[in-house]
């Protein structure tokens, strides 16, 4: 049996402890990479992360991109949405297409 | 295009031959599966995006609500309230197969004993926009988990996809042109090797027909003088 992870500001991740996720509240970039790679290792198989986080780590959620567990998916924190969740959405696609032709125009 | 650096022989040839052949049915093989993938991806890819614009214009409600919650109440009460929740999740990964790239299927179970009350708290010391916010990110939850494997399946497509592409240019751009410039080249040369026996042969029957000629004048000759002589 798999869990579910997710890191970032205490504002933003203690309401998903409600519906029975793990959190782990930090600001600390250094603390969330140690964090992100104990559980990637581990059982986790889906692991959230506040965007402004992700952006800070892109280097270490590359890592695991190819492989089939865990998904690290960025979501936005409380201050909203930045739009870094979607560029890698557009990323995916620029990969794949060779250019964005699904989300072009719109930044 | 550069030729390949081979010894012109039959042989080589032969081998040459085959593995052009090999090549342009992969390069066949291998267009059909780029085609199916960018057809499956650009459809994950769509999906995707407007699943993760419904999550987080969701979530912001979720942010709003806690935030408002989070203002009446203090910090203490809030992760005291939270800290022990009464819903677990059992996530399973089961995976999918498309065109040969496996992508996990996240499958999940809620562990709430009733699923109308999920709230881990008594609801005197809290305020309703904390109610609000964990109701709506119930409900939405299932969505977040679909867009885990919405996401990690349009990743791991895109991995897929970009070297099937590659596979397909270098052997379009690349292999296929060589072979043929390579098997051209091949052949040339032992056209040109087979010319060349050709006139080898011709010449060496020449000089042996002028050969056989010579010798023949030269006994007809022996032979007229001897009847010459005989008279």
């Amino acid at each position: 049996m798999y869990k579910i992870g997710v890191i970032g500001d205490r504002d933003s991740v203690l309401g998903f402890k409600s519906v029975g996720l793990d959190i782990y509240p930090t600001t600390e970039i250094l603390e969330a990479k140690k964090i992100l790679r104990k559980w990637a290792e581990g059982e986790y198989a889906i692991i959230y992360i506040t965007e402004d986080l992700a952006v800070k780590l892109e280097k270490e959620i590359d890592k695991y991109k190819d492989s089939k567990l865990p998904a690290i998916i960025p979501i936005p924190n409380r201050d909203g949405p930045s739009g870094s969740g979607l560029i890698n959405v557009k990323k995916a696609v620029e990969r794949a297409v060779g250019a964005d032709i699904l989300f072009g125009g719109d930044k | 295009m550069e030729r390949m650096n081979v010894k012109p022989t039959r042989m080589m040839l032969t081998s040459l031959k085959k593995r052009l052949k090999t090549a342009t049915r992969g390069h066949k093989l291998l267009k059909d599966k780029r085609d199916e993938l960018m057809k499956e991806f650009l459809a994950v890819a769509k999906e995707n995006g407007t699943l993760r614009q419904e999550v987080e214009s969701h979530l912001a409600r979720v942010y709003r609500n806690f935030s408002m919650a989070s203002a009446i109440t203090s910090w203490e009460v809030m992760g005291e309230s939270l800290m022990f929740p009464k819903q677990g999740v059992e996530l399973s990964v089961d995976t999918k197969n498309i065109m040969s790239v496996e992508v996990p299927v996240f499958d999940f179970k809620t562990t709430a004993e009733d699923p109308s009350d999920i709230f881990p708290y008594g609801l005197a010391r809290t305020s309703g926009d904390l109610d609000n916010s964990i109701s709506e990110l119930s409900e939405v939850f299932p969505m977040l988990l679909d867009l885990a494997g919405k996401e990690k399946e349009t990743v791991l497509l895109a991995a897929e996809l970009e070297k099937t592409r590659r596979r397909v240019n270098a052997l379009e751009y690349v292999v296929i042109p060589r072979l043929q410039i390579t098997i051209k080249y091949i052949q040339m040369k032992l056209d040109e090797n087979e010319r060349g026996n050709q006139t080898r042969l011709m010449k060496v029957k020449d000089m042996m027909i002028a050969e056989a000629i010579a010798d023949k004048k030269a006994k007809d000759e022996a032979a007229i003088e001897r009847a010459v002589n005989a008279n």
